[in-house]
């Protein structure tokens, strides 16, 4: 259902274009089939800050997104993945154009909709729908089931006229999963998960091309969650639907997309197919992150090198100069507070067919694999000794000197 | 044993009708030890914790019967202020959400602080150094400076420290730590559970672990009981477990998180809703979303079978489910 294997022929094809000096054609795509359908383009939102309540005076500027490119094909998802902060709710309420971007374009089949107004605007909304992460409080509770998934009708009545609008409701709800009955009820008659299927038909309901989940499982319980996820899985396959799909749950992200991108502080760090981002991460913070996912099995506690960052993501009022991770790196030279790292294929990895070979903006970008190979952690019974960790890369590193040894599963032996 | 709580239930009486949050649930920490308490949301996971602290909003709340023996006294027969005397000297808990939990309006210093104020009677001079030294051991950077600062001035992370510091504050014997780093970024939710691990280690503490995620138990725990609509329906040393879970809930749980190392196509969902504990299902709670459910299933409530040593499963068919892998 995905195009998985294309996909990765693309992303190849797509690291040599790459080569090109040019910034912004390379924003890691990986178009399945040809053009994209959704082309963004060094997207920025300032966010003014302002001091005073009569005389308002404007004293900084918050960078939620600071230049952020990226390629969506049609059929496809991209994950996006960040720490809370780091802009990317911010990028998926430019692209349902809940946000009007500072600047940067968004370019739908080639049309830049940042600048649409009016009809055609309203032409193209129809086709770039989201789903909201809290099915809480993004439900309105004064509106029954029929109302809350049928009302994009209103918006749009050429897409079902009046009379069939019910019949179309309650496919939407066979569609997701839910009794067609339920029509006349209301959201607190639900479940969260339940919920969550009706945020779902209501994206559905005008037959979008693109769906912009933003953190759509991150409120369920654990149970549920795999319903939703396969849930989103099989639409995706029967209606052709590309995803964009923000999360901060790595596992999920991995689980469900096609290609990956990881947003630090209002830009993307790297990005590429699944494959490249969790089997061969170039960028520290990528790999930081990775490595800072609990795995749930025990035996990986032994086998796990995990690198423990030092401190908080900075305040994006006040990104540091050069590489905005800098901070925060154990690998930070003075060039990193120079320059800003370019998001490209780095130039070692150039002329190297590895899957290493992907946009990584890092001065000092080096291959380093950290979650561990698929089917070292199914080994059954106990661990696998000490000297195989020590010989995989050593025990935990520490970043931050002053921590003292970061203790890692193995010392808790006794 | 440090702890032990003996068939514990507690309900809430509301307006709907009772609802049995915690049915008759047993469990036991040692020092040293970490349990790690897993289930959903209404499993009766926090509810339980709640009760040992003595915490529990009550009403609605009711301890409808058990035991919960703390270094072999029962705390529920003792009167308040001594269990007053426990909570926070031999015990503390460390919640979710650190910025309701900490007073907004006195500085973090001055919360500190007060624990050797009201506890060990010291003079607040001395208290305010003791607040540093402990904002120093969880590593809050420039704890001197920050010792006057409020909550709000913190990140997530550096609360939550404070919160671990508050905790660590008279070294108890017990800590309970309620979901600590669900609200936290995962790469503060490392250090954090980092730091939380050591402090354990150096103080020998027991600790009872509130989670939901997997993968923070398989990171930390020694065992694991996992809890659904009020009852412990397995409970096994951590390593067992996840190599061969002895009951379908447990088992539907694990098959159905995807996982950093692979890529799967689809995932296992355990059908249907976790129940309303207003009315839970007769026989096992688990029945309706069982893959294994029979007759018996819905007739009677299975009692805690032994599969192995120091392992429990409350199914009919413990051997069926470990057995078919």
């Amino acid at each position: 259902m995905h195009a998985d294997h294309s996909g990765r022929e693309e992303a190849r094809e797509e690291g040599e274009k790459a080569r090109a000096p040019l910034a912004t054609s390379r924003a890691g795509s990986a178009a399945a089939g040809g053009e994209p359908i959704l082309e963004v383009r060094d997207l920025v939102k300032h966010y003014p800050l302002t001091q005073g309540i009569v005389i308002k005076k404007q004293i900084g500027t918050v960078k939620a997104v600071d230049g952020v490119s990226f390629d969506l094909a049609a059929g496809e998802t991209l994950g996006i993945v960040g720490e809370s902060g780091c802009g990317k709710s911010t990028v998926a309420k430019m692209l349902v154009h809940l946000e009007q971007p500072t600047a940067g374009a968004i370019k739908y089949k080639g049309e830049d909709i940042t600048r649409l107004s009016g009809r055609a605007l309203k032409a193209v909304r129809r086709n770039i729908q989201m789903v909201f992460q809290d099915p809480y409080t993004s439900l309105n509770p004064r509106m029954t089931v029929g109302d809350i998934i049928g009302e994009p009708y209103e918006i749009h009545p050429e897409v079902a006229p009046k009379g069939e609008r019910r019949r179309k409701v309650q496919d939407l709800l066979d569609v997701v999963g839910l009794n067609p009955e339920y029509i006349n009820r209301y959201p607190h008659q639900f479940s969260g998960g339940q919920r969550q299927r009706i945020g779902i038909a209501r994206g559905l309901a005008l037959n979008p091309e693109i769906i912009v989940a933003d953190e759509p499982v991150s409120a369920l319980d654990v149970s549920v969650q795999a319903q939703v996820v396969n849930l989103l899985d099989r639409l995706q396959a029967e209606f052709g639907l590309a995803y964009v799909f923000i999360a901060h749950d790595l596992s999920i992200v991995r689980h469900i997309s096609d290609r990956v991108g990881v947003m630090y502080l209002g830009r993307i760090v790297e990005i590429g197919s699944d494959e490249q981002i969790y089997e061969h991460p170039t960028h520290p913070y990528t790999q930081a992150l990775l490595s800072a996912v609990p795995v749930p099995d025990p035996a990986a506690r032994e086998h796990r090198e995990r690198i423990i960052l030092h401190g908080d993501v900075p305040s994006p009022a006040n990104p540091p100069s050069g590489c905005r991770f800098r901070t925060r790196c154990w690998k930070a030279q003075e060039r990193c507070e120079l320059e800003v790292p370019l998001l490209a294929v780095p130039a070692v990895f150039r002329l190297t067919e590895s899957p290493a070979g992907h946009d990584s903006a890092c001065h000092f970008a080096e291959e380093k694999q950290v979650v561990p190979p698929e089917g070292l952690l199914e080994m059954p019974g106990e661990t696998a000794g000490e000297t195989e960790t020590e010989a995989e890369g050593g025990p935990s590193q520490d970043v931050d000197g002053e921590n003292g040894p970061a203790p890692s599963g193995s010392t808790r032996a006794g | 044993m440090l702890l032990e709580v003996r068939d514990l239930h507690v309900e809430f009486h509301t307006r709907e009708g009772v609802a049995k949050a915690v049915n008759g649930v047993n469990y036991s920490v040692a020092e040293g030890e970490t349990l790690a308490v897993l289930g959903e949301s209404g499993s009766g996971k926090s509810v339980t914790a709640q009760a040992v602290m003595g915490i529990l909003d009550m009403p609605p709340g009711k301890i409808g019967g058990g035991e919960i023996l703390f270094k072999g006294r029962d705390l529920l027969k003792m009167k308040k202020d001594e269990r007053r005397k426990i909570r926070g000297q031999e015990m503390a808990m460390i919640f979710q959400d650190a910025l309701s939990s900490l007073n907004p309006v006195l500085s973090v210093g001055e919360q500190l602080g007060e624990m050797f104020v009201v506890h060990r009677g010291m003079s607040h001079k001395d208290a305010k150094l003791k607040a540093v030294e402990l904002m120093d051991r969880v590593r809050i950077p420039a704890a001197k400076e920050r010792v006057g600062n409020y909550p709000h001035q913190f990140s997530g992370g550096m609360r939550q420290r404070i919160m671990i510091a508050m905790a660590m504050a008279l070294e108890p014997s017990l800590i309970i730590a309620d979901e600590p780093t669900t609200a936290l970024d995962v790469t503060v939710q490392a250090q954090v559970m980092d730091l939380l691990a050591e402090l354990q280690r150096e103080l020998n503490m027991g600790l009872i672990l509130i989670t939901h995620d997997l993968g923070v138990v398989a990171d930390v725990a020694d065992k694991i009981a996992v809890m659904y609509a009020g009852r412990i329906v397995e409970s096994a040393p951590v390593h067992e477990i996840y190599r061969a879970p002895a009951h379908p809930y447990t088992k539907g749980l694990l098959r159905s998180i995807p996982r950093l190392d692979q890529k799967g196509r689809e995932l296992y969902a355990i059908k249907g809703l976790p129940p309303n504990l207003l009315h839970i299902p007769p026989g096992c709670a688990f029945n309706p979303r069982c893959p294994m459910a029979q007759e018996i299933c819905r007739g009677e409530v299975p009692p805690l079978f032994e599969v192995a040593e120091h392992r429990e499963s409350a199914c009919y068919f413990w051997k069926e489910t470990l057995d078919a892998r």
